[in-house]
């Protein structure tokens, strides 16, 4: 469902990402781990279609569509989630209202009718069970005064809520207990679907013993530079990234 | 595409969604001013000699006055002798219920989305409509009569209750208060009048539509409300304005008056004609309201959520006279393409164990000026004061600016006088958080302003708060790509 060849993308003339390929296929889940600053997150933003960065080439393809040529919320649209690394505050805008408005605005996108009040909270007591988040905090302003758990749990709920094709989790599981790893691992679970993928960037092996990985591929200075199964992970757990510069130096 | 901040900074016009003139046969005075110009008024609304009289002092006033100019605002001065300052509707008869009023003026009011008889079956608001300068037709009027409650125009009034209007006209905002309203005592031409008797809870929200109609007439409208002892009533005021390519003016007073116990909740949404995005045309709006809380326990509220008119220059103001009276002042004030608002409140704490509340927010887009002007006052006797003044500005872009003045005066040292400030950006970040949700900017924007606004917004009757968060969401229209 995503095919990415050779992308290249930056920041202000900086070169981040350099050459990346990845195919994810319906059902799949994937991991991408790497050393800080080797370019998961502005992978994350290029696909989500922030406009800082400028992709200066290469292609994506997703469900058919090229993907670079989509507006983010078209994107959106599509079924593209990300759970953002850090998500942003809103004051005065409560969960609820702002999940109300991206909901039928998919829902729009889509060609579907707008769900009024009544099939709304029906939607959002569903998916507040299923990933286990308060009813309070989705009333209160967005991510304003929230933990850093309590955020990465609203960026899960959304999730839940918009029912992505493609779910992108930026370091959703930096800042969280293992409890709280727990509970977020069991809502991405939830959504996992034959139809639907999952793309995990992560730091730390521990979230992927909750969200099991298909492929595990390592990030490193702008390409992948490794790719494997979910033992990957573990060895990379034992070794750390030390291996990578040499690996790098022999390559 | 979402070009992030870059567009932020685009402005593409928006449309002014009232712009439209009726074609309502009217009946007007000449060009000008002078002393026969209000004879003409005068006589057009049959006052009495006092009332006359009154006018005349107001104008003689008026002449020794000068225009303000401390505001943080500027425009071309105004040609006073080149406005019509009346222009009514020609109506041939009184009429006895709104089935009856003349057909284009009552598609006019379809237009602006007020059909007077849909609000009067559906949401139970007794809507006192002015077009240009007359009131042409009160409702609900028989229902409030039952209570005791009078709510008619204030030219009806100065007929029928003659005493009322002697005792409160002018006793809240004096005629010479300032230039504006001393014009505006010259010459009003119609506005709203409002007596609750003691005890009486006024089972509705009272509700006026100004509009400006005619070409070149001001607009000078002006409304006492008056709330006995024990009393309360919630007042809403909506504007809207014709597109045109003149500045018109507009210069209302209105004044309201609280009792022991009572309690007066003012609300407004202003929508008058911002001109287009080179700033030609829109409305000049100075206007003066003020209110005493005149007896204890009283309560004065004004809530107002500004987005029109070219140049605004209005303080809504609470004079806490009784002891333990309260007053407030919420407001949002948005501004976009070339206009400016210079706006806020005084509070006069007077009594002992006064209490005042400021809620500004302010946004500002395009290459407009949006300033807060906050006056706290706090006399010698006015023992145990309080005051709490919050003063946000939102801005969306960076060729627009947010000012805030705020001036306190305290001459009795058991005061507590709090004012917080705080100035913030539309985030390129935030813009793209609701992007990935599949928002798109033009959406986002709204969210996030109506987020920012809310806590003004809350204190709006429902019927009034849902239209005025679209007319945000209006205002701002192309003001981010
Ligand atoms: N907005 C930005 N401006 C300048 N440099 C950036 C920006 N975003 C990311 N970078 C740089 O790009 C590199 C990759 O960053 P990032 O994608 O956040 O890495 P990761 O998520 O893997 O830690 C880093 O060197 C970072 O400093
Ligand atoms: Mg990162």
């Amino acid at each position: 469902m995503l095919q990415i060849k050779d992308l290249q993308a930056g920041i202000e003339g900086k070169e981040i990402l350099k050459g990346i390929n990845l195919t994810i296929q319906p059902g799949e889940v994937h991991a991408i781990m790497g050393p800080n600053g080797s370019g998961k997150s502005t992978l994350a933003s290029v696909l989500a279609g922030r406009s800082d960065y400028e992709v200066t080439g290469g292609s994506v393809e997703f469900l058919g569509k090229d993907l670079l040529d989509l507006s983010p919320e078209a994107r959106a649209g599509e079924g593209l989630f990300l759970a953002f690394q850090y998500p942003v505050e809103i004051p005065g805008l409560s969960t609820i209202n702002f999940m109300k408005t991206a909901v039928n605005e998919v829902r729009k996108y889509r060609g579907q009718e707008a769900l009024d009040a009544a099939e709304f909270l029906k939607l959002m007591k569903e998916k507040m069970n299923l990933v286990n988040i308060d009813k309070n905090l989705l009333t209160r302003s967005l991510n304003e005064g929230f933990s850093g758990g309590e955020k990465k749990r609203n960026e899960v709920f959304q999730m839940a809520m918009l029912e992505p094709r493609l779910a992108i989790l930026d370091e959703t599981d930096s800042g969280l207990d293992i409890d709280a790893i727990r509970i977020a691992a069991a809502g991405v679970n939830a959504v996992r679907s034959k139809e639907n993928a999952t793309l995990v960037i992560t730091h730390y092996q521990r979230l992927l013993d909750y969200i099991v990985p298909d492929f595990v591929h390592v990030l490193y200075n702008g390409r992948i530079v490794k790719s494997g199964g979910k033992e990957l992970a573990l060895e990379l757990e034992e070794t750390g990234y030390s291996f990578l510069k040499n690996e790098m130096n022999i390559a | 595409m979402n070009d992030g901040l870059s567009t932020i900074e685009q402005q593409i016009t928006s449309d002014y969604k009232y712009g439209f003139t009726s074609n309502l046969e009217a009946d007007q005075a000449p060009k000008g001013l002078n002393e026969d110009i209000i004879r003409f008024i005068s006589g057009r609304k049959k006052e009495p000699e006092w009332m006359l009289e009154w006018r005349l002092k107001a104008y003689r006033n008026w002449l020794k006055m000068e225009v303000p100019d401390w505001a943080n605002i500027k425009y071309p001065a105004v040609d006073f002798q080149d406005i019509i300052y009346y222009s009514a509707p020609k109506q041939s008869k009184k009429l006895n219920s709104l089935d009856e009023i003349d057909p284009e003026l009552r598609r006019t009011f379809e237009k602006l989305g007020i059909s007077l008889d849909e609000q009067k079956r559906l949401s139970g608001v007794a809507v006192d409509a002015v077009i240009d300068s007359v009131s042409v037709a009160t409702t609900f009027r028989e229902q409030l009569g039952e209570l005791g409650i009078i709510f008619c125009s204030i030219s009806e009034a100065i007929q029928e209750h003659p005493e009322l209007i002697k005792k409160y006209i002018g006793s809240v905002v004096p005629m010479t208060d300032n230039f504006y309203a001393a014009l505006n005592s010259a010459v009003f031409t119609d506005g709203s009048f409002c007596y609750i008797p003691k005890g009486v809870r006024c089972p509705m929200e009272l509700s006026t539509y100004f509009r400006i109609n005619a070409e070149n007439t001001g607009q000078f409208e002006r409304t006492l409300i008056v709330a006995e002892e024990g009393s309360y009533v919630s007042y809403l005021e909506g504007c809207t304005a014709p597109m045109r390519d003149e500045n018109q003016l507009h210069a209302a007073v209105v004044e309201l008056v609280a009792m022991d116990h009572a309690e007066i909740k003012y609300s407004t949404v202003q929508n008058w004609y911002p001109g287009d995005k080179e700033g030609k045309g829109g409305i000049y709006n100075f206007v003066t309201k003020r209110g005493i809380c005149a007896g204890v326990h009283s309560k004065i509220s004004w809530t107002q959520v500004e987005t029109g008119s070219a140049v605004t220059w209005k303080y809504p103001s609470c004079i806490l006279k009784g002891d333990h009276s309260i007053g407030e002042f919420y407001s949002v004030a948005v501004t976009n393409h070339h206009q400016q608002a210079d706006t806020g409140t005084k509070m006069i704490h007077l009594g002992k164990n006064t209490r005042s509340r400021i809620v500004s927010k302010g946004i500002s887009a395009g290459v407009s000026h949006n300033s807060y002007r906050g006056l706290v006052s706090v006399a010698k006797n006015a023992s145990n004061a309080r005051n709490f003044s919050q003063c946000d500005s939102l801005l969306l872009g960076d060729r627009c600016g947010a000012h805030t003045f705020p001036y306190i005066e305290v001459k009795n040292n058991t005061a507590q006088v709090e004012h917080e400030a705080t100035t913030s950006k539309i985030g390129e970040d935030q813009i793209f958080y609701c992007n990935q949700r599949g928002i798109d900017t033009e959406t986002a924007v709204a969210l996030i302003v109506n987020g920012f606004a809310k806590e003004v917004m809350n204190q709006l009757p429902m019927e009034f708060a849902v239209e005025a968060q679209k007319l945000l969401a209006i205002t701002l229209e192309g003001s981010v790509g």
